[in-house]
């Protein structure tokens, strides 16, 4: 996100919230979270995937809110007119193309009319049709594992060459130039988690009744579009459906969050992007010291910059009265790695601890025959890994999230072993010397796995770390 | 707390903007920046570069090109130089610089490994003020600055690339320190334009922060690049293969676009290397026709190499030994002295190996120098 298109969400924010209280103000959310869609997804060398690939998100977002929703989507006249409103804009982003104007929304060229037509009257069919096929189970648990199947995919290098390729031979392009990049599908990671929350919801009876308007809103929230956080539906639509007007306070608390966000990600951490963990870097430097440095100065790097884009899109949140969840609350002064990931990307651990972590050491405790601290180990391990490899499988994401589940099992069974036996001679937990201890332990220990997130290959880290420690 | 209301936030929101406004304003009149250039952790916090910053490539090189002068010098190791020593002061283009060579081994490296004592017992300490543009006024405009550091001796290596009346102005450095440079055309009366449209001049909203926010940006970024030219000793790229200098040249018999018919007796730049040796008043200054790759190649009859023809270049070195002879300069030509082989990727870019070899050849004609001294 540049600086310029942060501006202008910024000020599209103040725009909405400043019309609390109105019917303008969601219709003005849903409309600008559509276009920024757009607006920010890059072109990539795979011929018209800058207008299909939102398209397609917003087409399955469609798709889960007809599946979702417990009576005909066609019923209230707010969804169909949201519906109609969807698909003219999406016809209208073809007419550049038609009409030969210079101008559009997308970073290329759109395809052509006829085609867009197609895929907006197969999404009527299905719209049409959904209703009326399968259980909603089944339907629901389709949509969940196409979208974890997409999700595969593109996280997957292998895979998401293959369909690279198979895209470019719909376009007439070599299949054989095909790369991952092709497939740079803006905010995916985030889209497709907001979406299979609502299917998850949809089926415990957790999630609220929404409007079509309200859920793509929800889903493409344009501060939240590109890293979250991952807000949950109910608590965005109460704010969303708030009627009392925007306070001064909300305003100033705001655009100091944009402000801090915007120094935190791009002066500070664009400073320490230029030492922190490169490849090329290590095999210059000598000293442990210096590669203890280069850590550092990763670990920093990545909390401000990711820190700094929540605090962004928290700040632009505020300003359209939307107090989005927090992401992070000082990870790095946290006394063990536990209070660290409930400090850390708070919002993605909370929804691995939702849809993964409770469900599964929930069912493992039916059982009776895995012990505890077996409970404990698969769940954490089984959590962790799933997070690493959220980032993209590899086999690096996967000793990362390795390394944390290790980690989080120590520590539960450290504490389980002091909580059970009289070890006096140790100072006491919440003594300053126990916490500072503590803080340089868990700091040190994350640190450590971000070799493992930051360099390309298991090897090059492993070395990496035997040379921090001086072997 | 009191409750705050909609004009509180308009009040927070004008007087941000006022202040903002002054800011730049305040930024635009009093241009801070030759002190904010002055701000260095080199010398202090890391130890001070070994040339002058230049990089194509910031990110592979932790070095970037910057035109602030005072922030160049400020990063250069003269800043730490001992009181006690005999300074000789290298200056000249891409060569001396050192192009596609490492820190330690640029020509001013290599002279420096010498180890050479004056008479009076002081250590002889080289330093390099080479710099990536072919220009002998960008060189002078080094040197106007380099004076400050008090040499007792200066090498200025020169070629004709650089000695054109032409090509004067192009160098970025020159263009983006317009007033310097017009005050060396004027003081010196150099046969250049001053009102020349290559140089730059910033309107005032330019010199704004707003305006000067990527050179403020350099800034920072210099100085962080600082703690890695510490932990690596890097200060330039070096790719494991290049494309290497022509030896097969075109049948082509022009120099710079002209011909030898239109080439005119005065289109060399002499006068901007009087204006080096009035700069350097009563420190000897020893010009050196720099060494060049001649090619034995196609074409080889026509032309030297990619840069000269043969009949521009043999007299640019008649002329430019007239000129010697007639100002009663110190000269040394020493085009011809490298073999082919140690050239990399241009006709003028040498290996460390080629920086060894001519640090050999000058110690006779440096010597009397640093002997002379009681």
């Amino acid at each position: 996100m540049t600086l310029f298109q942060l501006a202008v969400m910024a000020s599209a924010a103040f725009l909405f919230g400043r019309l609390m209280g109105t019917e303008y103000r969601r219709w003005g959310l849903f409309g600008a979270s559509v276009v920024i869609l757009f607006w920010l997804q890059p072109a990539t060398p795979l011929r018209y995937a800058d207008f299909w690939l939102p398209v397609l998100l917003l087409l399955i977002a469609v798709l889960c809110w007809v599946v979702a929703r417990k009576e005909a989507p066609w019923k209230r006249g707010e969804d169909r007119l949201t519906l109609a409103v969807l698909f003219a804009f999406i016809a209208a982003l073809g007419l550049p193309r038609l009409l030969h104007i210079s101008w559009q929304l997308t970073a290329s060229r759109p395809p052509a009319m006829t085609s867009i037509l197609a895929a907006l009257t197969i999404t009527a069919l299905l719209v049409l049709l959904l209703p009326r096929l399968g259980s909603a189970r089944a339907k629901n648990t389709a949509l969940t594992f196409l979208l974890l199947g997409t999700f595969l995919t593109l996280k997957t290098e292998f895979l998401a060459t293959i369909a690279a390729g198979l895209a470019r031979r719909l376009t007439g392009q070599s299949f054989n130039l095909a790369a991952p990049a092709d497939l740079n599908w803006i905010g995916f990671s985030y889209i497709s988690f907001r979406l299979l929350h609502t299917l998850r919801d949809s089926l415990s009876g957790r999630l609220p009744d929404m409007s079509l308007r309200d859920t793509v809103t929800y889903i493409f929230f344009f501060p939240a579009v590109l890293a979250g956080p991952i807000d949950r539906a109910e608590r965005f639509l109460g704010d969303l459906q708030r009627s009392e007007v925007l306070k001064p306070e909300e305003v100033l608390e705001g655009g100091r969050r944009i402000a801090l966000g915007v120094f935190k990600k791009y002066i500070l951490a664009s400073l320490l992007g230029l030492i922190s963990l490169q490849p090329q870097l290590l095999g210059q430097v000598d000293s442990a010291l210096w590669l203890w440095l280069l850590v550092y100065a990763y670990a920093f790097q990545l909390f401000l910059d990711f820190s700094g884009y929540t605090d962004v899109a928290v700040g632009m949140g505020m300003l359209t009265g939307i107090q989005m969840p927090e992401n992070f609350n000082q990870p790095y002064r946290q006394v063990n790695l536990t209070a660290f990931w409930n400090s850390w990307h708070i919002t993605l651990s909370q929804w691995f601890r939702a849809y993964f972590f409770n469900p599964v050491t929930r069912s493992l405790r039916r059982k009776r025959s895995v012990p505890a601290w077996g409970i404990i180990l698969i769940g954490q391990a089984g959590t962790m890994i799933l997070i690493g490899l959220w980032h993209g499988v590899s086999w690096n994401f996967l000793i990362w999230g390795g390394w944390h589940a290790f980690g989080l099992f120590v520590h539960n069974r450290w504490t389980a072993f002091r909580r059970s036996h009289n070890l006096d001679f140790l100072p006491k937990p919440e003594s300053a010397m126990s916490r500072l201890f503590g803080i340089l332990l868990t700091f040190h220990f994350v640190s450590m796995g971000w070799l493992w997130f930051a360099l390309e290959s298991p090897q090059l880290a492993w070395e990496t770390l035997l040379r921090m420690v001086g072997m | 707390m009191a409750a705050i209301d909609w004009r509180f936030v308009r009040n927070v929101l004008l007087k941000a903007l006022l202040l903002f406004a002054v800011l730049n304003l305040l930024f635009a009149l009093g241009n801070p920046l030759p002190w904010i250039g002055r701000i260095s952790g080199y010398n202090i916090l890391f130890p001070g570069r070994l040339r002058l910053p230049y990089g194509d490539d910031p990110a592979q090189s932790y070095n970037l090109t910057l035109t602030q002068m005072d922030a160049m010098f400020a990063s250069h190791e003269i800043g730490a130089a001992s009181d006690d020593e005999f300074r000789v002061f290298l200056l000249g283009d891409s060569a001396i610089w050192g192009f596609l060579q490492p820190a330690e081994g640029t020509l001013t490296e290599q002279l420096n490994r010498l180890g050479l004592t004056a008479a009076d017992g002081r250590p002889v300490r080289f330093y390099n003020f080479g710099y990536p543009t072919m220009s002998w006024l960008k060189d002078v405009l080094l040197l106007e600055r380099a004076m400050g550091f008090e040499p007792d001796l200066i090498l200025w290596f020169v070629t004709l690339e650089s000695g054109t009346e032409i090509k004067q102005l192009d160098a970025p450095l020159l263009q983006y320190n317009a007033t310097a440079a017009r005050a060396l055309i004027e003081r010196y009366e150099l046969d250049q334009d001053s009102a020349d449209e290559r140089l730059i001049d910033l309107t005032f909203w330019e010199q704004t922060i707003v305006g000067q926010r990527k050179l403020l940006a350099d800034l920072i970024r210099h100085q962080v690049y600082g703690a890695l030219w510490e932990a690596t000793g890097v200060d330039q790229y070096l790719p494991d293969s290049y494309t290497e200098r022509m030896e097969d040249l075109p049948a082509d018999n022009t120099f710079q676009d002209l011909g030898p018919e239109d080439w005119r007796d005065d289109g060399y730049a002499f006068d901007v290397l009087s204006a080096g040796f009035a700069i350097a008043g009563e420190i000897p200054v020893v010009l050196i026709n720099e060494p060049m790759f001649i090619s034995t190649g196609e074409n080889s009859d026509i032309r030297y190499n990619f840069y000269y023809p043969r009949w521009v270049y043999d007299d640019y070195r008649s002329a430019l030994n007239d000129q010697c002879m007639d100002e009663g300069w110190s000269c040394v030509d020493i085009w011809d002295l490298l073999p082919g082989e140690v050239f990399t990727d241009s006709a003028i870019h040498y290996t460390p190996e080629g920086a060894r070899m001519i640090a050999e050849d000058l110690l006779p004609w440096i010597e009397p120098y640093i002997q002379s001294v009681r």
